[in-house]
């Protein structure tokens, strides 16, 4: 086995489209150490599903190398099934199927696993180990999900989109099974728009957009090469014109300016020596404060700076994998 | 836990998601037995009915009257069937004539013949044409040259019922084929499940071991519920072997598996599926002789009625359970749906996509 989870070298894939092929994933280069939990972060379209269904198999490459494992789908299929686990955005299983009946029958594939009221253990649906599929929650629903991945107690573990949709306590309970695994020394690979999912659980992220990874690195990393640890965000009251962003730029320690819904956003060293100094600028040009924020840098922010949009902007949808243009998606239940 | 066998958990998914809908148990069981005591109650043997027949009340119509009403008489005597006469001015017997309401009108006139009115393409019309021409001229002196004796036959086994029951089993054989498998699978797919499956190392030829499993684990309730109802309720006999009974079930099971399964090998939507279902379904419902015998259609497409599946689970069926027929007598039904199952079954899963 190599030294890498995951590696991947100019991995391309085309989709025949009705203008003329589209590319959804155009050129990644990916190396996951083993026991990293490995973030792909992109608006809804960039590639991030079609990427992992390449690396879980389930999709196939137009060109390029992946290695799962330090092993190639084409050579060792069964090898690397028994050994991934995969949670597929929006699984629906039966509906008149117990919980417990559900992580038995995906147990009964794999040679070796956990007990399945192990595995309910870990994602905390012990309590519903007899309840049907039907009668479970959103979040409970996702878990299970996470269950029936986990019980061939997966050295690599894929979770696309997990907690899309998610109320944020499901979201916690679901965070708590991802660092488990990762504290059992094992390898995750998360694809998420949430930019604060991946800042908590991810030791590295993937920024992905268009297909291309653009931004690499811890999340830390990846803020600090903003150079500001701090966004100043403002609006202003009043009927003249609006400035233009530029005209903040000069202001002591911003290294940014841009403009943000219906205000201005600065990314700034010294929040102390940046905000007097505008409330001096705003008070010289006779402006005044609708209002003003301060936070920490973020993801967010990063994906901002790179792309110029949002990351939750409505982008058009990944194309289908079976190349028909229709995606179809349904609401989950609960 | 103990070692356990994907083709084992497949299996018993199956058959838990099958009895945990109570839904789906009417449309399998109680539908099938309501529509056969529906029809078996319609079309049940009745007791041959009465002639009916309208006289035109005029100055010629009394002895005409006469003769009927001494026949109707002595036939009712004797407790064979009479007849059922109406009376009344031309106006009102023409319109009924017209409408449908009886299927003869006798225009007697002093002048000119006795005359019949009917509508020569109807059965009935016809029949009773005959049978009052008779008694008239019997009344009037007409002797039958040869001496003729009538045997009736109302055994058991040529009855509608008996018709229908194997028509029902084959039906329900079809949708179970097709809505047990086709509909299941895309289902499946829309859901994501099929590909959630390939995710995993389960055998795929376990996957389909154990739909097809399920599939023939349901024939036998399938089977049993409709050879009761017929046995029991409505006296059917069986003539045959049980088995080969059986057997013609289980290999049309296998040709309507096939079907189902090329159906859903590339569907993506209910939508498509369920239209697929109809084009498959449809023709057979009307063309394989489910309800009323096919060799009514034109000689024609008798070739291709002969082809379909359902045509020769019905057909086989029927020569089983009615007339005794054997093992070698049904080989071609057989060997029929045999071609059906292998050649779907091989296309179904060159072409079938798992995601």
């Amino acid at each position: 086995m190599g030294d890498w989870a995951i590696r991947v070298k100019d991995l391309r894939k085309q989709y025949p489209g009705r203008d003329g092929p589209v590319d959804a994933v155009s050129g990644i280069d990916l190396e996951v150490p083993f026991g990293e939990c490995f973030g792909l972060l992109g608006p809804n379209g960039a590639g991030k599903t079609t990427t992992v269904e390449i690396l879980e198999g389930l999709n196939q490459p137009t060109s390029g190398e992946v290695e799962v494992l330090g092993l190639r789908w084409q050579d060792d299929e069964a090898a690397i099934r028994e050994r991934i686990g995969v949670t597929l955005q929006e699984t629906r299983f039966p509906e008149k199927q117990t919980v417990y009946e559900m992580v038995r029958l995906f147990r009964s594939f794999y040679r070796d696993g956990l007990e399945p009221h192990e595995v309910l253990e870990r994602v905390s649906l012990e309590g519903k180990a007899n309840a049907y599929v039907e009668q479970l929650s959103g979040g409970q629903q996702q878990r299970l999900a996470v269950a029936v991945a986990l019980v061939g107690d997966p050295v690599l573990l894929f979770l696309d989109e997990p907690t899309t949709g998610l109320d944020p306590q499901s979201r916690r309970q679901l965070w708590d099974v991802i660092r488990d695994h990762r504290g059992r020394g094992r390898t995750t690979v998360l694809t998420t728009h949430y930019m604060d999912e991946a800042e908590r659980l991810c030791d590295r992220v993937a920024i992905i957009d268009r297909g291309k990874i653009i931004a690499l690195g811890s999340p830390a990393d990846l803020i600090a090469r903003l150079g500001g640890e701090h966004i100043v965000e403002f609006a202003l009251g009043g009927e003249a014109p609006a400035p233009v962003p530029s005209s903040f730029a000069g202001l002591p320690t911003v290294l940014a300016a841009r403009a943000e819904g219906d205000g201005f956003a600065l990314t700034v060293g010294e929040p102390h020596r940046a905000i007097p100094a505008l409330l001096d600028h705003l008070d010289d040009e006779g402006r005044h404060l609708a209002r003003l924020t301060t936070r920490q840098v973020s993801l967010e922010d990063v994906f901002v700076s790179l792309t110029g949009r949002h990351l939750r902007d409505n982008e058009p949808e990944e194309p289908a994998r079976d190349g028909s243009g229709r995606k179809r998606r349904r609401g989950r239940r609960g | 836990m103990s070692r356990s066998y994907p083709l084992r958990e497949l299996y018993l998914a199956r058959i838990r998601e099958f009895y945990r809908q109570p839904a789906r148990i009417f449309w399998v069981y109680g539908f099938p037995t309501i529509l056969a005591i529906g029809l078996g109650l319609a079309f049940r043997s009745r007791p041959p009915e009465s002639i009916q027949v309208d006289l035109v009340r005029n100055s010629a119509s009394d002895p005409v009257e006469d003769v009927l009403r001494a026949y109707d008489h002595l036939a009712r005597e004797e407790s064979r069937p009479g007849l059922l006469l109406n009376v009344a001015p031309a106006d009102e017997v023409f319109h009924r004539l017209r409408t449908g309401k009886t299927p003869l009108v006798v225009d007697p006139e002093i002048s000119r013949p006795l005359t019949y009115h009917y509508d020569p393409t109807r059965p009935e019309a016809v029949a009773a044409r005959g049978a009052i021409d008779d008694i008239i001229q019997a009344a009037h002196g007409r002797k039958d040259p040869v001496a003729t004796q009538d045997v009736k036959v109302v055994e058991p086994g040529s009855r509608y019922i008996d018709f229908l029951i194997p028509g029902l089993i084959g039906l329900n054989t079809m949708g179970g084929g097709l809505w047990g498998i086709g509909f299941l699978l895309v289902n499946f797919r829309i859901a994501k499940l099929l590909k959630r499956f390939v995710a995993t190392p389960m055998p795929r030829r376990d996957f389909l071991l154990a739909l097809l499993g399920a599939r023939l684990t349901f024939l036998i309730p399938d089977l049993a519920v409709l050879l009761l109802l017929g046995t029991l309720v409505f006296g059917m006999p069986i003539r045959g072997d049980l088995l080969l009974v059986f057997a013609i079930d289980v290999v049309g099971a296998l040709a309507f598996a096939g079907i189902g399964l090329l159906i859903a090998s590339r569907a993506q939507t209910t939508e498509t599926v369920s239209g697929l279902m109809n084009l498959v379904m449809l023709p057979m419902w009307l063309l394989s002789g489910v309800f009323f015998s096919s060799e009514r259609f034109p000689r024609a497409v008798q070739p291709l009625i002969q082809a379909l599946p359902l045509t020769q689970v019905v057909g086989g069926l029927r020569r089983v359970i009615l007339e005794g027929a054997g093992w070698l007598d049904v080989a071609p039904a057989m060997a029929i749906l045999a071609a059906w199952a292998v050649v779907t079954f091989y296309v179904a899963l060159r072409i079938f996509r798992w995601s």
